[in-house]
This record gives structure tokens, sequence and C-alpha cells, in this order.
């Protein structure tokens, strides 16, 4: 992506993102009373989470690749299954993919 | 009051940490120090960002990058319509209570005993969030910066664990879980025929696929009369 193509999409998220909280403030509190909005909502941060993760672990440009990333991110789920914290998590990920990598795997 | 306080201040302490790998995996991605400080002090919801930069660093399109980050930020709507009576805000200060309204403000927020406490426990979480996770975005960009490839300090990988990290304290339910697996084979098997960030928004599809159902089927209600139940049938 052109720099300003980067520049259109963090102002256009920032906006996006900023509008919402407004217009949360703002709209009355009926007009959001139904169970299943909120329980639909809730579950698209979960649907979205979980496909960023499937491809961040296994995209590449257009297609899947496994490599270093996986075990990574394996590593990371004992991790957070060990409840350890959040940084640890993501320093633990990442020193397992530059430890496989320095070791020539891709 | 002061422990309210003390909650949030250790929230905000605890989250700006995140602030870090944020900026250099920001940096990774391909933005500048600039672009990544603008998404943390304006954006400033941590999934939305994650999933912007997700997607530009996956050379994905403009347009799904700033969709992915919407859709996102789409609880941060339903939070600050739950304050909204808590905070009980007016001009100026609602307006900056809208821009901290954050999954880490809301629930030190919630978790407080009276009104005052909540208040309290809103400002100091939104607003010590706020500072630390710009702080540590700045370090976190100048320091990716000056790293070279990212690949080679497994920031990629990193990038991978932020979103599990991001996922797991949101899988308690078992419907959280089906949505999860569901939303996780969609996006493996878009991947290979769609632009990169287009899987990603498809699998938001699996939160209607799961969600559309209430907790509890009801009954089948067939009119005044309805026939009777047979056995096995609950009350």
């Amino acid at each position: 992506m052109s720099d300003t193509g980067v520049w259109v999409a963090v102002v256009a998220g920032c906006g996006a993102c900023l509008a919402l909280k407004v217009v949360g403030a703002y709209i009355p509190r009926s007009w959001l009373a139904g169970e299943r909005v909120s329980r639909i909502m809730n579950l698209v941060t979960v649907a979205l989470l979980a496909g960023l993760l499937a491809v961040q672990t296994a995209g590449q440009d257009q297609g899947l690749l496994i490599d270093s990333r996986l075990a990574a991110v394996g590593v990371a789920a004992v991790a957070l299954w060990l409840r350890a914290p959040f940084i640890v998590v993501i320093v633990v990920a990442a020193a397992v993919a530059a430890g496989l990598r320095a070791l020539g795997l891709p | 009051m002061r422990a309210a306080r003390r909650q949030a201040v250790s929230v905000a302490v605890a989250t700006g940490l995140y602030g870090i790998s944020f900026g250099a995996l920001a940096v990774a991605a391909g933005l500048s120090v600039w672009q990544a400080q603008l998404l943390s002090l304006v954006m400033f919801t941590g999934g939305s960002q994650f999933a912007l930069i997700g997607v530009i660093g996956a050379g994905g399109l403009g347009s799904a990058a700033v969709a992915s980050a919407a859709l996102l930020g789409g609880r941060n709507l339903l939070y600050a319509v739950q304050l909204g009576p808590v905070l009980g805000l007016r001009g100026w200060r609602r307006l900056l209570g809208a821009h901290l309204t954050i999954d880490e403000s809301t629930a030190v927020a919630l978790a407080q005993p009276g009104r005052e406490a909540r208040r309290a426990g809103f400002w100091w979480a939104g607003g010590g969030v706020w500072v630390c996770w710009n702080l540590l975005t700045l370090a976190g960009a100048l320091a990716g910066d000056a790293m070279g490839d990212p690949k080679d300090w497994g920031l990629d990988a990193a990038a991978a664990a932020a979103f599990l990290g991001l996922l797991w304290p949101r899988l308690a339910p078992r419907r959280a879980q089906a949505t999860a697996a569901l939303a996780l084979v969609i996006a493996l098997v878009a991947s290979p025929w769609l632009a990169p960030g287009v899987p990603v928004l498809l699998s938001s599809l699996a939160a209607l696929a799961t969600g559309l159902w209430p907790d509890a089927a009801p009954a089948p209600v067939t009119g005044p009369a309805s026939e009777p139940s047979g056995a096995g049938d609950g009350p």
C-alpha cells in the first residue's frame, strides 16, 4: 500500500472508531435494549479476532503458508493457559519464531 | 473510591505495556511512527488498532482494514450506551468520556459498588490507559523502527499471538468457542480465493450464524391451546 493509502486508512479508521463511541454516548439506551443485538455484537468481536488470528498465523499474500508462526502461536496458547500476562505471551511468541528462524526454519 | 483508583491504575499500567507491542508491530506492518501514534491517540481501541495494522501488513485493501477496525470497534458503542446513565455526562465531558470508552475503562467502572466509585474508576482507568498506551506506543514504534526485518525478530508471530491474547478471555462461553472455531475455518478457507483482509471480514459472519438464536430455546408456542407435550419434554 502507498504511504497515502496508509494515511487514508489510518484517518478513516480513526474517524469510524471514534464515531462509534460518540454515537453510543448519545443514542437513547432503549434503541439497543434487544438482547440479540448485544449478543451478536459480542460475538462479532470474537469472530473477527479469530479470523485475524487465522490469517496472521497462516496467511501469506493471497494464500496459506505453515511456518514458524504456527509453533509460536501454539506456545502462546500454552502461555495463556498458564495465565501468563499478555506482554509475556507476545514476547514468548516472538522469541519462539525468531529462534526457529535462526535455526534455518521458514 | 480509593479501591477504584488503585484498580484503575494497575489496569492502566498493565494495558499500557501492550502499547510497546502495538507500536513495534505497527512499524513492522509498514506504518510510520506518526501513523502508529495517531492510531493510539485517536482510534484508541486496541483490538481495532491491531486489526487495522494486521490487514495493512498483510497487503490487504485499505477499505478492508478500515472495515475490520470499525466492526471490532462496534462493541465500544454498546459500552458507551451502557455507561451513559452511570456517568451522567453533559457537553464536552460527554465527548471526552466517549473517547475514553474502551474494554478496560468499562470493566473497571462497572466492577465498582457505588455511583461515585464507578465514575472514579471510569476516569482513572480510561485516562490512565490513554496516557500509558500512548507513551508506550511511541517507545515501541521507535524501537521497531530501529529493528530491521520484523520476521527475524518473530514480530509476525507476535502479532498472531496478540490476536490470540485478545481472544482468549472471551472464549469462556460455549457459544463463543463455536463462533471462534467457525470464524477460523471461514478465514482459512477463504484466504486462497479472496484479497487479503476480505477473509477476515467474511469471518465475522460466524457471529450471525451462532448469535441469532437465544440462549435457551423457548418452547414453541403453537397457539392458546398448544399441543400436549410428549414424554421427555421439559416443563
